[in-house]
């Protein structure tokens, strides 16, 4: 379980400030397909990665199953992304210098496993996306579509408890969207705990609850 | 988790090795280039600086003192007890060759017969009249190989000499006036030797040329013509030069201290062939070696620069990708470590390439052609422990060229990274 409790985000420059979150309380369950929407500017990719470890609130509290995030130091902070946590960006975010398999493969040979091992979770988790002949390709010889369900192989490779997707259609046609919200459904289904941002309605349907940014606040909270 | 360092060297070799591989070809050909010739610029400047001196002291080695020699003591006339030092030498097992050398002062004078002035300066050069044992020399310095003009002499033949190219014009015109030399000398010609109040004529029998001024200096006959040319109470030699057997354990100190142990250290001069370089080219090849490396360190900067900025460029344009793999929890340890890996195989294939160019064309170049100067002919010294010490100098300077910009670049900010803020 993840609870937030007033969590607030300012962006501080030479001669600006300016606060993003303002005092978010939220509560998301296990296994919880949760949607955060809200108009450009509200906070929504600022909110997801403070719950997703990749950045600081500059107050507030998150505690993850209990650990309260911000007692932990960096290299804590990235065992319990590598261990607890998976991403999928809005641009994919593949390294183009390693194929779709060796993608996969980093944050399992990062957990110890044997190349041996990461490489067959790999080629497995391909074919859960139904790209079974692509573990070869660089991501510069894969469509938006097939880039995303990498992107979705690599965070699911090492079975995280939360699965965080920040806008993971924005970049693809209306075809390969509903193809990646109809994976993250099948992984809901299966216990995932998901937590995506998105601007679109259509997308929003499938999750279990819809929470709305406005001005850095939580507005209203719409559940299925 | 706690991350073993044999799980982050792990990461680090998968991301270093597919980087390197997918990397563009004529980037990576271009920087092995630059870190060849930062080693080459390494090893190569110091060794040819070092390499005009040793190759004179190789020289001398090989053509006047081999691995050990006994000089007369200066004020007395020739070594004493020089044919019980001769005994002991030719008695030990790992002595190869010795050859003795008789020598005194004496002048030579040339195209005497054809002479019309007599009020003129006497075509002459003063030399050292050296005798010596024809087999024993040749076995020992190989000196015929060096005769340029006619012939070597002939133990079975009396009233040739031979003749130090520097003693003739032609040969030592380069010097200028730094000794006299002789005008139209060639072999065939006849010259008049003169010792003391004692004078013979000689047959000119060859030329002898070499860099080594103990040969190309002096005059050689045969030691029974010598012997019957100077009045010498006592047939005590000038100079025991000796050669170790290849292969040998015993050192030339160690056969010093034999000497100077079997009570010989009072009747010669016992150098060893490092001793008997003067000590004036012991400075020159210091400074040359300083200066070598003096050179060698800018170019080691120069290439830790380049390391740096080569992987700082690649580090700042894959920011982003460094952000993605901090927040997908690759330690910053890997991602580190991943470019060090690269800096070192950069500095290793320049190094390897260098080292293949060194021992496989220049090494062997410089043998074949070695460069002629006045004094010496230069060679490539590039002793292998002191080449794997440089290359060892490279990679660590390599490695910290390249651990400090990944470094810079991997602390950032994960989400700043991602997205390039």
């Amino acid at each position: 379980m993840i609870t937030i409790k007033n969590l607030t985000k300012t962006y501080k420059t030479k001669h600006t400030e300016m606060t993003v979150l303002r005092g978010i309380d939220l509560e998301i369950a296990d296994g919880e397909f949760l949607g955060i929407m809200g108009k450009s500017g509200a906070g929504k990719s600022t909110l997801m990665y403070q719950i997703g470890l990749l950045d600081h609130p500059t107050s507030g509290n998150i505690r993850i199953d209990g650990v309260d995030t911000e007692t932990l130091s960096n290299d804590e902070r990235t065992d319990m992304r590598l261990s607890t946590l998976g991403y999928v960006f809005q641009d994919y975010a593949l390294i183009p210098e390693l194929t779709a398999k060796e993608n996969i493969m980093i944050p399992l040979l990062m957990q110890g496993k044997s190349r041996e091992d990461a490489g067959k979770i790999s080629i497995d988790m391909l074919h859960k996306v139904g790209l079974p002949n692509k573990e070869n390709n660089l991501p510069s010889q894969l469509s938006g579509g097939e880039q995303q369900r990498v992107s979705i192989a690599r965070a699911m490779a090492h079975n995280p408890k939360i699965l965080f997707a920040d806008e993971p259609t924005a970049n693809l046609d209306t075809i390969s969207g509903t193809n990646i919200i109809e994976l993250f459904k099948q992984l809901h289904e299966q216990g995932q705990t998901i937590v995506m941002v998105t601007h679109e309605e259509e997308y929003a349907k499938y999750c279990d609850r819809v929470i709305f940014l406005e001005d850095g606040k939580v507005t209203r909270e719409k559940a299925k | 988790m706690v991350k073993s360092s044999g799980q982050t060297l792990a990461v680090a070799w998968f991301l270093a090795k597919r980087q390197i591989m997918r990397s563009n070809r004529y980037t990576t050909a271009l920087i092995v280039f630059i870190m060849t010739l930062t080693f080459l610029n390494l090893v190569v400047v110091s060794g040819i600086l070092i390499g005009l001196i040793e190759g004179g002291n190789v020289a001398n080695r090989n053509q006047y003192t081999g691995d050990l020699i006994v000089k007369t003591i200066a004020g007395k006339q020739a070594i004493e007890h020089s044919y019980d030092i001769s005994a002991t030498l030719v008695a030990m097992p790992e002595v190869e060759y010795i050859s003795a050398r008789y020598f005194e002062n004496g002048q030579i004078e040339a195209n005497y017969k054809t002479r019309r002035d007599f009020s003129a300066i006497a075509d002459t050069a003063g030399t050292q009249i050296t005798g010596i044992d024809i087999n024993d020399e040749e076995a020992l310095s190989h000196i015929s190989k060096y005769v340029v003009e006619g012939n070597f002499l002939n133990e079975n033949e009396s009233g040739k000499i031979l003749i130090g190219s520097n003693l003739l014009h032609r040969f030592s015109a380069a010097f200028g006036d730094a000794f006299a030399s002789m005008e139209g000398v060639y072999p065939g010609d006849e010259v008049k030797v003169t010792i003391g109040s004692s004078t013979k004529s000689f047959i000119v029998q060859g030329i002898v040329k070499t860099k080594v001024n103990e040969v190309s200096l002096r005059a050689f006959v045969t030691k029974s013509d010598f012997l019957r040319l100077v009045d010498r109470p006592g047939l005590n030699a000038n100079e025991i030069a000796v050669t170790l057997k290849s292969g040998t354990t015993l050192t030339a100190d160690e056969l010093k201290a034999r000497l100077v142990s079997a009570g010989f250290g009072n009747d010669g001069n016992i150098q060893t062939a490092t001793e008997a370089i003067p000590e004036f080219l012991n400075q020159i090849k210091l400074a040359f070696g300083l200066l070598g490396n003096v050179i060698g360190f800018i170019g080691i900067i120069v290439a830790s620069i380049t390391i740096f900025i080569v992987i700082f460029i690649n580090a700042v344009t894959r920011r982003k990708y460094i952000g993605i793999m901090k927040g997908i929890g690759i330690s910053a340890k890997a991602i580190e470590y991943s470019y060090v890996l690269q800096s070192i195989f950069y500095a290793c294939l320049g190094g390897i390439v260098g080292m293949m160019i060194i021992y496989g064309l220049l090494v062997p170049t410089f043998v074949a052609h070695p460069l002629d100067f006045p004094f010496s002919d230069g060679i490539l010294v590039a002793p292998f422990g002191g080449t794997m010490f440089k290359f060892g100098l490279l990679m660590l300077v390599t490695l910290i060229a390249g651990y400090i910009p990944a470094r810079m670049i991997v602390k950032k900010n994960t989400l700043d990274s991602i997205l390039g803020r």
